[in-house]
């Protein structure tokens, strides 16, 4: 249960074409993130597949059977929304039960499910608040109890964590992974932020301007970015980007190197550049090098003990085997 | 020493807008002390703020000779009906703008407010002869209907506000759980528009309460409300300040305590969302 | 679903315009032989160049002029002061607001008679206390009395708005000018007067509409002597008090493209809100 298939979807807002012609296959018990910067449809995407908008033409298969033009309730999926959307008139008791009630579910089985729900949550002791009398986090749960209890064909999360402080992002993202790992149910997962891409997927689609640039796993990604959009979009700190001569000699139009693949040293190396910025996170450091004539800046991940500072002047070697290399048109060679 | 200025800032100001907020309360209060005053107490020389004998005997004859209860029926009556009836008449509309909106929706929205801006005077004889014609003139329904229009604008504006501020979000959950539109609407939406139709019942009752162009012109003796019941002490006879003080305490009693729930709503149901 | 409301304002708005307009452009007297006939832009001319006309523009610029005047720089201040720390800030906003909920006719006939009255007024006390004349109000300075008694209806509405304003400032935007040196003078010029500028426009946009069309206030008090007619109440005179409709529907069409001119630049700021 849970396979999710988009065959030629497309979707038009007036006459803008937010989705072009797009194929996509959802795997049985995936954890699917769709990634990409604001705009690019993502959000757009997942809500055909909810059925809160309609398609403009395609298809979209919920376990075999065609469901594009089924409204959202029948759907057997649940959604997680960015605001939470809870009933702000209901207790979180009756926000979970809604969707069993509105199946018309008995109360007993009401009962238990809801239990279960608030106990894999640890919602049990809050179940009688509203939620104006919970903090962002426990709302969150709320959300993804209401969810659950219907034991869906697939979860769909739209951008859940971004209403979130940064400490409890990291929490829910890791209750998250760990709530697929015992549900082994299909979730889509739509982000902007390419850190809950690395960390959560099964597979991760990157979406640029409507249209899916990559699909892989996230080392896939990583290693094997197919243009310079997804090489610069997956990982962090950035990949350099270097054109012109440089970029020649490795018989490209750009070439593309991450940080934490270039060496550094006191002494000789292939470039030569002056530290603008060091920073010192502690495990590493990270140095925004100038002055090296083959981009404005080159950012470098250097050992968390390395004691160059701001004005040195320093060594950079890249490690050839790790250069990507990018057409004129920013397509891998 | 920092605490210091402020707590004696703090006093001044205390200080400061208590007297002002006093000064313009005090009409209303002298209205209400006066009122248990006896007719000579109520024109004494120096005037007698606390230290009178406190009479209910102007309630007391108000009531009998005018009837007061009969012009308080028709208060309520008449500011009552035309607001549940806008009320009836606005929340479709309201909810088709808010949940539905169209291209036309801010135009209408605004037309409908530019009805709220006609001059009741310029339409006037108009109105008087077709309340002539219906045989509306000094009844209640006829006051319900048009105190109904003058103030559906706002009722839909207002209502209009409130159901935006819904986020759509909790609707397409609902979707998502399975609620057909019936349930939308019971489980969901209506629960969570009662609190903002409860604020606009309550402020345009007291619009409705207080309106006097057409409660003026258009009523007589049977369907009169309390505006032209006070109205009626303009032309008195003797010594009437004592009676005047209890009428006018019993006409506005009532609007004052709803009007004190109503401070909120007064700012989005006045300045139609132009000011937050 | 709309269209319960739209038909109903629609109605509203069209039946009585189009029969005011009609009977502008005819010489109409219900009491004096009914119909006369068309008369043409007769109406029109003859309204404009009665002796009334000018008089009764005059006297109304003076109480809206006035009473804008009062209530916009009182309210400013008033605003001020009560969003400043104090004890018991809820109380005084009560009492500040009250006097937006007393109905018309009440507030009229209470000033009328137990402030102003030149022989048992509160007023008169406060005059003789410290040994100057006593004022005969009503007929001595009529103006005065109504802008007096307007602006106190007034001046809550126009503070509880401004305090909204002001609340909805940000705060570090204050705290920021001050670290820059800016004394409170110029903080007020600079920072809060700036962003109190839209609610000012619309205050003075409402209430502009409103006052042009005060009604009670003048009925109870002058009943129009005393050089207190104004547009609106020499419009109701020409109709009901001497039955001339033709004439007075041409000044009810002049009231109404007057109210338009002013509603244009409040729709406009409405229209701008709606877009956010």
């Amino acid at each position: 249960m849970g396979r999710i298939v988009l065959d030629k979807v497309t979707k038009k807002f007036g006459h803008v074409e937010v989705i072009q012609p797009l194929d996509l296959t959802i795997e049985e018990g995936e954890f699917v993130v769709f990634v990409g910067p604001s705009g690019c449809g993502k959000s757009t995407l997942l809500r055909l597949i909810a059925g809160l908008e309609d398609v403009t033409s395609g298809e979209i298969y919920i376990d075999e059977s065609k469901a594009t033009e089924l409204p959202p309730a029948q759907r057997k999926l649940a959604m997680v929304f960015q605001s939470y959307a809870l009933y702000p008139h209901m207790s979180v008791r009756k926000n979970i039960a809604f969707p069993l009630k509105m199946a018309k579910m008995s109360q007993v089985e009401i009962d238990r499910r809801v239990n279960a729900a608030a106990d894999v949550l640890s919602l049990t002791d809050y179940l009688d608040r509203r939620p104006a009398q919970l903090s962002g986090g426990q709302r969150q749960r709320v959300a993804i109890g209401r969810a659950i209890v219907r034991e869906p064909s697939a979860f769909l999360f739209d951008e859940p964590l971004s209403n979130l402080d940064a400490a409890l992002r990291v929490g829910m993202r890791l209750e998250i992974s760990e709530l697929h790992a015992r549900l082994k149910t299909t979730m889509i997962y739509v982000t902007h932020d390419q850190v809950e891409a690395m960390t959560m997927a099964d597979k991760i689609v990157v979406l640029q301007g409507g249209v899916i640039e990559q699909v892989g796993s996230p080392l896939e990604l990583y290693r094997n970015p197919c243009n310079r959009f997804v090489a610069g979009f997956i990982g962090s700190p950035k990949m350099n980007f270097i054109e012109g001569d440089e970029a020649a000699n490795y018989g490209a139009h750009t070439i593309g190197i991450r940080p934490e693949h270039i060496v550094v040293s006191e002494s000789n190396g292939d470039w030569t550049g002056v530290i603008s910025v060091s920073e010192h996170l502690g495990s590493d450091t990270f140095f925004h090098v100038h002055g090296t004539g083959l981009a404005e800046t080159i950012t470098v991940r250097a050992d968390g003990e390395v004691a160059f500072k701001h004005g040195d002047t320093i060594h950079l070697s890249p490690r050839v085997e790790m250069i990507h290399k990018f057409d004129a048109k920013g397509l891998r060679v | 020493m920092a605490r210091a200025v402020t707590f004696n800032r703090k006093t001044g100001n205390t200080i400061l807008a208590w007297s002002i907020g006093l000064l313009i309360f005090f009409p209303i209060l002298w209205t209400i002390l006066t009122s248990f005053k006896t007719e000579g107490q109520a024109i004494a020389d120096p005037p007698l703020f606390l230290m009178f004998d406190w009479t209910l005997e102007n309630y007391a004859i108000v009531q009998e000779r005018s009837d007061y209860l009969r012009f308080l029926t028709n208060s309520i009556i008449i500011a009552g009906g035309s607001t549940l009836l806008g009320i009836v008449v606005a929340v479709p509309a309201a909810w088709s703008m808010a949940f539905v909106p169209s291209k036309r929706t801010k135009d209408i929205l605004l037309w409908m407010l530019s009805t709220k801006m006609l001059p009741a005077v310029g339409v006037l004889y108009p109105i008087y002869l077709i309340f002539i014609e219906l045989g509306l003139l000094d009844t209640k329904i006829g006051l319900v209907v048009v105190l109904m229009l003058i103030n559906l604008p706002i009722i839909v504006w207002m209502l209009y506000t409130y159901f935006r501020e819904i986020p759509s979000e909790i609707l397409e959950a609902a979707r998502m759980d399975g609620a057909s539109l019936r349930s939308e609407i019971l489980y969901v939406l209506t629960p969570m528009a009662i609190p903002g139709i409860a604020s606009t019942i309550l402020l345009n009752f007291i619009l409705a309460w207080n309106e006097a162009f057409w409660t003026l012109n258009l009523t007589a003796a049977k369907a009169a409300p309390l505006t032209a019941f006070i109205a009626s002490y303009s032309s008195p006879e003797g010594l009437f300040y004592a009676k005047l003080s209890a009428a006018s305490t019993m006409a506005i009693a009532p609007i004052l305590i709803l009007g004190w729930f109503s401070q909120k709503q007064l700012v989005r149901g006045l300045t139609f969302g132009a000011v937050k | 679903m709309m269209a319960p409301a739209v038909m109903l304002l629609l109605g509203w708005m069209l039946v009585p315009l189009i029969m005011t307009l009609y009977f502008s452009f005819k010489k109409y007297l219900p009491l004096r032989g009914g119909d006369l006939g068309w008369v043409g832009f007769d109406n029109y001319v003859r309204f404009v160049s009665s002796s009334s006309f000018w008089p009764s523009v005059s006297t109304t610029l003076i109480i809206v002029g006035g009473v804008l005047a009062i209530t916009l720089i009182l309210g400013t201040l008033l605003a001020l002061l009560l969003d400043q720390p104090m004890w018991g800030q809820g109380m005084v906003r009560i009492l500040v607001i009250a006097p937006f909920f007393v109905m018309p006719t009440v507030s009229a006939l209470v000033w009328k008679n137990m402030f102003m009255d030149a022989n048992y007024g509160l007023l008169s006390y406060l005059w003789e206390f410290f040994g100057a004349e006593p004022v005969q109000w009503m007929s001595q300075a009529s103006l005065i009395s109504i802008i007096t008694i307007v602006s106190w209806q007034w001046l809550p509405f126009a503070t509880l708005i401004l305090l909204t304003a002001i609340q909805s400032l940000d705060h570090e935007q204050l705290e920021a000018s001050e670290m820059d040196g800016a004394t409170t003078l110029k903080r007020f010029w600079y920072i809060i007067l700036p962003h109190l500028s839209r609610a000012i426009t619309v205050v003075l946009l409402i209430q502009t509409i409103f006052l042009l069309s005060i009604f009670a206030e003048i009925f109870v008090t002058t009943a129009g002597a005393f050089g207190s007619k104004t547009l609106t109440y020499l419009i109701f005179q020409r109709v009901l008090e001497s039955q001339n409709v033709g004439l007075g529907s041409a000044g009810g069409v002049y009231a109404i493209i007057l109210a338009n001119i002013v509603a244009i630049f409040l729709m406009r700021i409405v229209g701008q809100n709606l877009d956010k």
